[in-house]
């Protein structure tokens, strides 16, 4: 057996031996998933360093010409992903053990955190669409346990339902994709198609469509718009949930896999262009949404919508037609980058609020909170460490990638103002988190009696910082993607990119310093563009009408026409004939009489 | 000069009609009794009537079938008016009445 398959199956083994066998005994539960984490880390450092290709491959199902198998396909971007997923895993791991102490449901909770493990290494290393959607809906039910983990709350109970149902809203379109793909070439596999999509030609409209459809599922799972309403509210679950699921891991798991069919997207240009805008609108419309919330973890989860936006829309450039030629896999690679760099400074942001989150004993509202700096410095050191590589400030990881998908959207004017406005939002509104939660007076009780965490969540927020400064270095990414494939920024764009930070930086800290409340309210962006509120008004009319027809049936139909309909078919009837029992003998007989004389017409006269 | 079948026949139906409208008119329930054994009379008649001109010729017909029906017809009759005759005691008895228009708890 294979390391990959090591690193697959381990999660799975702890979380199945914690929820069948030691779930009582809640830090024997701990230890044992933090361990299961900690060997896969290792195990890691091992694969990515051994040679790729595919490894043990096994037939799960032969139906008639189609073979599905549970193969693991290690390629460049496999090993970035891992590395990704379970470094960052084993830090929320471990940060966990300090944030989860006291909880209830502790054994739940890690039993949930290695069954998410499980899943999207499962994506991560599937060869293959059939198996990478098992593992799609697997992360699927993870994370609704995860969010779902306090569920005697009814917000969270209420979010992880809704987290699931809009997430199979895309993965519907994903498993149409994957048939439609199936359908047109045969072929499942992702080495396969890519080398049928080489020898053969196939029609352009019906890529184009499968392309589409597939791009649903990364739709639902990497929360773009239209299908983002489910992330902030699936901060309802655990801070370090969300930091590893809803920020590093699995919503990424849509641009992965968006990266990993770089060749399907450059055949077909139409569902390019769509990805592209599609990203494109997320960046913009999620950054300017966080810029007027209040919960610190929305703001992150609006920030994450928004950097999700911008790698989708860095993905999508990998189709555009530049003079005539595709622009190719560079794109994916810049996208796929900044994925990488993105998963350690959000990982980073959300432990950090995580950790303020348990210092001002589960406040969550900026207001309350100010003046943390002084009471807990290594993380508002490590917080800032963070927000400059989300506002892409030099030398950080977010610059360098930044620049790499700016630098891709350069090939279209309109997209990359649009990219401009975003990053100016995005160090706006981080500035604006920063300055109010870390600087001036604290605002509440909470927070003035807030102190610095236990190590055991310091570190890995540490180590994070660490990766936040490093990632964007090629010695840090050199080893999945050579930088010759990435793409180059032309003229001043990095020069002009860190201005934009540094204004957005500034402007958010001159406009909130020493606020009590928000100096510019904008209501549309307060209500997130009344898009839940058009959500609810479509699932009412719809369901409502919906209810009506059923009832109609009901009342029409069932009630009215088959179950009062044949009683009232008896009576009629019984009202009729009871009209020729008159109850005189003589109207009988004379009817009788009547009777026999036309027997005898028709037999005398009629018929003979 | 001697009768033919049809004067018979003309006399039977009369008495048969005269029995049917009794049936269908009256409302005394033994006159209605009565009319119905006039009815039977005229069917005995017409057999008879039918025996006596039945070889073709005008002439009797072989056998005494009929006159054996006649018999039987009549027989039976006597034994019906004691069954009837019973029955319309009991409902006198029953119901004080012995008019059919009264007696209508079939009425639906």
């Amino acid at each position: 057996m294979s390391i990959a398959f090591i690193i697959l199956l381990l999660p799975l083994v702890a979380a199945a031996s914690i929820l069948l066998g030691i779930r009582k005994k809640a830090n024997l539960s701990a230890y044992v998933s933090v361990a299961s984490a900690g060997i896969c880390f290792l195990l890691t450092l091992g694969l990515i360093r051994g040679s790729g290709g595919e490894a043990g491959a096994f037939t799960w199902l032969s139906v008639g010409g189609l073979e599905l198998k549970i193969a693991l396909e290690i390629t460049g971007l496999t090993r970035g992903m891992i590395l990704v997923v379970t470094l960052v895993g084993l830090l929320v791991h471990i940060f966990s053990l300090g944030y989860m102490r006291d909880d209830a449901g502790k054994a739940r909770y890690f039993a949930g955190l290695s069954l998410f493990m499980f899943s999207m290494s499962g994506i991560v290393l599937a060869d293959n669409f059939a198996m990478m959607f098992i593992f799609w809906e697997l992360v699927g039910v993870s994370s609704y346990l995860l969010i779902g983990h306090w569920f005697q709350k009814n917000s969270a109970a209420e979010a992880s339902k809704k987290a699931f149902l809009v997430n199979r809203i895309g993965d519907f379109g994903f498993m149409a994709g994957i048939l439609l793909l199936w359908g047109a070439t045969g072929e499942i596999g992702f080495s396969a198609l890519r080398e049928t999509l080489e020898v053969q030609t196939f029609d352009p409209s019906l890529l184009n469509w499968a392309m589409i459809c597939i791009f649903c599922g990364a739709v639902g799972k990497s929360a773009q718009v239209p299908l983002h309403v489910w992330l902030p509210d699936a901060m309802e679950g655990p801070t370090p949930v969300s930091a590893l699921i809803h920020a590093a891991t699995m919503v990424a798991a849509g641009v992965f896999m968006l990266t990993k069919v770089t060749f399907l997207i450059i055949a077909a240009p139409v569902a390019a262009s769509v990805i592209q805008h599609v990203g494109a609108l997320t960046a913009l419309l999620a950054a300017l949404m966080a810029t007027q919330q209040s919960d610190i973890k929305k703001i992150l989860a609006y920030s994450t919508l928004s950097q999700l936006g911008y790698m989708v829309m860095a993905v999508g450039f990998a189709g555009f037609l530049h003079s005539g030629e595709a622009v190719g896999a560079v794109a994916s690679n810049a996208g796929f980058f900044h994925l990488y760099t993105h998963a350690f400074f959000k990982a980073l942001l959300f432990l950090g609020a995580g950790a303020v989150i348990y210092a001002c004993h589960h406040e969550q509202d900026i207001w309350k909170m100010g003046g943390l700096i002084r009471l807990m410095p290594v993380t508002a050191i490590t917080f800032l460490i963070g927000t400059a590589a989300l506002a892409g400030l030099p030398p950080l990881s977010g610059f360098w990638s930044k620049d790499a998908v700016m630098a891709v959207t350069q090939n279209s004017t309109p997209l990359l103002i649009v990219g401009a406005i975003t990053a100016f939002l995005t160090a706006f509104y981080m500035s604006r988190l920063c300055t109010i939660v870390f600087f001036g007076k604290a605002r509440s009780q909470a927070a003035r009696e807030a102190g610095e965490v236990p190590l055991m969540m310091r570190a890995p927020l540490v180590i994070l910082a660490l990766g936040a400064v490093i990632a964007g270095f090629e010695f840090a990414y050199g080893w999945f993607i050579a930088p010759a494939d990435l793409p180059h920024p032309h003229g001043a764009l990095p020069l002009v990119l860190t201005i934009i930070g540094v204004a957005g930086i500034v402007t958010g800290y001159l406009l909130h310093r020493g606020r009590e409340k928000d100096p510019i309210r904008v209501e549309v962006l307060v209500r997130k563009f009344y898009i839940d509120e058009f959500y609810l008004f479509l699932v009412r009319v719809f369901q409502d009408g919906v209810a009506y027809l059923a009832k109609a049936v009901d009342q029409l139909l069932i009630d009215g026409l088959i179950v009062r309909g044949s009683a009232r078919l008896t009576v009629g009837v019984g009202l009729l004939l009871r009209g020729l029992q008159g109850g005189n003998l003589q109207r009988h007989v004379f009817l009788f009489g009547v009777g026999i004389v036309i027997v005898i017409y028709l037999i005398t006269i009629a018929l003979g | 000069m001697m009768p033919s079948l049809n004067e018979y026949l003309m006399v039977s139906g009369l008495l048969f009609a005269i029995g049917f409208a009794g049936v269908l008119m009256r409302r005394n329930i033994i006159i209605i009794f009565m009319c119905l054994e006039m009815m039977l009379s005229a069917a005995n008649l017409s057999l008879v009537a039918f025996w006596r001109f039945g070889n073709g010729q005008g002439m009797p017909a072989q056998g005494y079938d009929a006159q054996v029906l006649v018999f039987f017809v009549i027989a039976v009759a006597a034994a019906e008016v004691a069954v009837g005759l019973a029955i319309i005691v009991a409902l006198f008895r029953a119901r004080c009445t012995v008019h059919v228009e009264d007696l209508n708890s079939m009425k639906g």
